[in-house]
């Protein structure tokens, strides 16, 4: 929270308590102003929580740990097929969300660690290539689990998953007020979402500064040095993987319920890429970095398709380039000229968190 | 025993083709520490330059013979990937050859997908007939196994250009420049050899070979689209890993051996797993392969370097 505060410019410089202010006051009344425009961009901003809380994740991966994982959806899909399978008509088991979450984190975390193992070993360019073909190895298994048992049913996806319902509160139901004003199911899951990502924040702050993240840096930074000092490297990166995975598996969670279907579509490299692209564009190894890349990345592609179109049709009379291409030319020289221009990220990570007067100063250590 | 036969031809036909490209990855590895994501992106390049060039000569010279129009194709496609990788060398990989280790490999990452937007825009997103100016009609040479003149083609031009390949790094004075920098390219500047030259020319022999593998591939399969660089690319590093990346005689055995596990393995996963798995979980057995050798024996099978390097 601090950090983003932090990141706002010009006044989080001055007035750090105002940027704080600020930067609440923006994530509550943000959907109120997309509600202006239409409701498509409350939508948007919902996805934009999701993708939040996957950067989040990847960010423990890849920017804590120093781990490049380029198959983070695959724990995306199992979160969200795992709540197709427990939470739909696909096999007529309807679970509530708060078994299905925790069993899902449980899978996802699984996952995280049948990667780690084999991958422990492996360092910077073999891990990504290695973690991109789990990747894929998931990928094929939905596309084609569907014969000769009918389990993921195949390129099709599974259809009408139960919405998420607190406490006998379904979030997918508008909300009648009155006869003329309603609350619309989209809030209901924006500040869901918003909830989750604030936890995760609290959460991973915490954990930064704790032993873990402090040895997650170390490991990071120099994993020869770090075995030396007594690290358990192998423990630390599978600790890695599955709580980075845990991140996955409950936004894929979140996704499959929100969306309503699953299908492997989703679930792409393309969409791993992407994640990765938003940790590395907003600063690896921070979490505000994390959160303003994966805003700006999820919601910019989807102010351009609703301005390329017209403006495209404006200029030469008709759509040169498609919304889809335009994401991926977006996503692409983001990553090229982000690592050529600002290796670091538009937030760079602050080193304070290793320092120890900021540590003695939050109590962690003596 | 002619469907053994027949996977033998298959895997071979296939693994030429992964040899091919497995090579520019092995070199630009053996070179910079780097995998070059993108090197399987040239292979799609190479495909639809060629594609492209050929659509050109059918509307201008429709009576031209099928092989002055390949060699014509071929002749617009390998320098246009050529020039392709340099400009990519250039821009994006010099500025980033001592940043920290994560920085090339996100930038390669990058220009992968930033090739396939581009094709993407240029080609559009269809699937393109791709003209098989070699004849694909199947001979029998053992009575039950078939193989095509255009399987046979690709069998001879990769073993061609792969002894060409070995005769010039191995003979030539260029090819000793290149085994200097890639021991130590500090210790090879101060020899006199210009290694920034010397690295630009192996990312450029890399794409020639690619875009010479694009063609064929296409040409066997008879479709080209923006996409179809991606797998065989990564199956082409998968094989450069399996024969020991940074080795050229490794990435040409990997590239077979590869080519045959997969022909193997698609032929008879189905009988393997009794009618659960079938031939469309082919494409889990390069990573299967990958994951295997990076675990048990991450020098590859002639390799000599370590996993840990990077």
């Amino acid at each position: 929270m601090n950090e983003l505060a932090l990141a706002v410019p010009w006044l989080g410089k001055r007035n750090p308590q105002a940027a704080r202010w600020l930067v609440i006051a923006i994530a509550i009344g943000a959907p109120l102003v997309a509600m202006m425009f239409g409701r498509t961009w409350v939508r948007v901003l919902d996805f934009a929580l999701l993708y939040i809380l996957l950067a989040l994740g990847l960010n423990l991966v890849v920017g804590f740990a120093g781990l490049l994982d380029l198959g983070y959806i695959a724990f995306y899909a199992v979160g969200a097929y795992t709540a197709a399978f427990l939470a739909s008509p696909h096999f007529d088991v309807h679970l509530p969300i708060w078994i299905v979450l925790p069993l899902a984190a449980c899978f996802a975390a699984t996952a995280g660690i049948m990667l780690g193992f084999p991958v422990l070993r492996l360092r910077g360019d073999y891990l990504a290539i290695v973690t991109l073909g789990f990747g894929e190895i998931v990928r094929i298994f939905m596309n084609n689990l569907n014969y000769p048992i009918n389990i993921t049913n195949g390129p099709q996806g599974i259809n009408a998953l139960d919405p998420i319902a607190l406490f006998g509160w379904d979030l997918s139901r508008n909300i009648q007020i009155t006869e003329e004003l309603a609350v619309n199911s989209l809030f209901l899951y924006y500040y869901f979402f918003l909830a989750c990502v604030v936890g995760s924040i609290i959460f991973i702050s915490r954990l930064q500064i704790s032993r873990v993240g402090r040895a997650w840096a170390a490991m990071r930074d120099d994993e020869l040095a770090a075995k030396a000092i007594g690290i358990n490297t192998r423990n630390m990166k599978l600790l890695a993987f599955s709580l980075g995975a845990t991140f996955g598996g409950v936004s894929g969670v979140l996704f499959g319920t929100f969306q309503g279907f699953v299908s492997p579509e989703s679930f792409s490299l393309m969409e791993s890429i992407a994640v990765l692209t938003m940790v590395v564009f907003g600063g690896m190894g921070n979490v505000a970095g994390a959160i303003v890349g994966a805003i700006i990345l999820s919601a910019l592609p989807e102010i351009l398709r609703h301005l390329a179109v017209p403006v495209q049709q404006a200029l030469f009379g008709h759509v040169l380039l498609d919304p889809e291409v335009l994401r991926m030319l977006l996503l692409s020289l983001a990553m090229i000229l982000m690592m050529l221009l600002r290796p670091s990220g538009l937030i760079p990570a602050n080193a304070k968190y290793s320092h120890i007067r900021y540590l003695k100063a939050k109590g962690v250590t003596e | 025993m002619e469907i053994f036969l027949q996977q033998i031809v298959n895997g071979l036909v296939v693994g030429s083709v992964y040899a091919l490209v497995a090579l520019g990855y092995t070199m630009v590895y053996g070179i910079l520490g780097l995998i070059n994501f993108a090197h399987g992106d040239l292979v799609m390049v190479g495909a639809l330059t060629a594609l492209q060039t050929m659509m050109f000569l059918m509307g201008v010279a429709p009576g031209m013979s099928p092989i002055a129009m390949l060699t014509l194709s071929l002749l617009v496609a390998v320098p246009v990937c050529m020039l392709l990788a340099f400009t990519m060398e250039r821009l994006a990989y010099r500025p980033l050859r001592n940043a920290p280790r994560l920085a090339p490999l996100i930038t390669a990452i990058g220009v992968s997908f930033l090739l396939q937007t581009l094709a993407m825009i240029i080609w559009g997103r269809n699937y393109h007939t791709f003209p098989q100016l070699i004849s694909t009609t199947p001979i029998q040479p053992i009575e039950g196994v078939f193989i095509t003149p255009i399987q046979i083609t690709i069998i001879i031009v990769s073993a061609l250009m792969m002894a060409g390949l070995v005769l010039l790094v191995t003979k030539t004075k260029l090819g000793r420049a290149m085994r200097a920098t890639a021991e130590n390219h500090r210790v090879a500047a101060l020899m006199g050899v210009d290694t920034n030259m010397i690295i630009a020319l192996t990312f450029v022999l890399g794409a020639a070979l690619a875009a010479v593998a694009g063609v064929m591939f296409a040409s066997n399969y008879g479709i080209a689209h923006y996409g179809m660089g991606f797998m065989p690319g990564l199956k082409a590093f998968t094989a450069a890993v399996l024969g020991g990346i940074g080795n050229l005689g490794g990435a040409m055995l990997g590239g077979i051996v590869l080519g045959l596990v997969e022909s193997f393995g698609a032929g008879y996963i189905e009988q393997a797993t009794f009618g659960f798995l079938n031939s469309s979980y082919q494409d889990i057995f390069a990573f299967i392969i990958l994951g295997l050798v990076l675990i048990f024996k991450p020098t590859g099978l002639l390799g000599e370097r370590v996993s840990d390097r990077a």
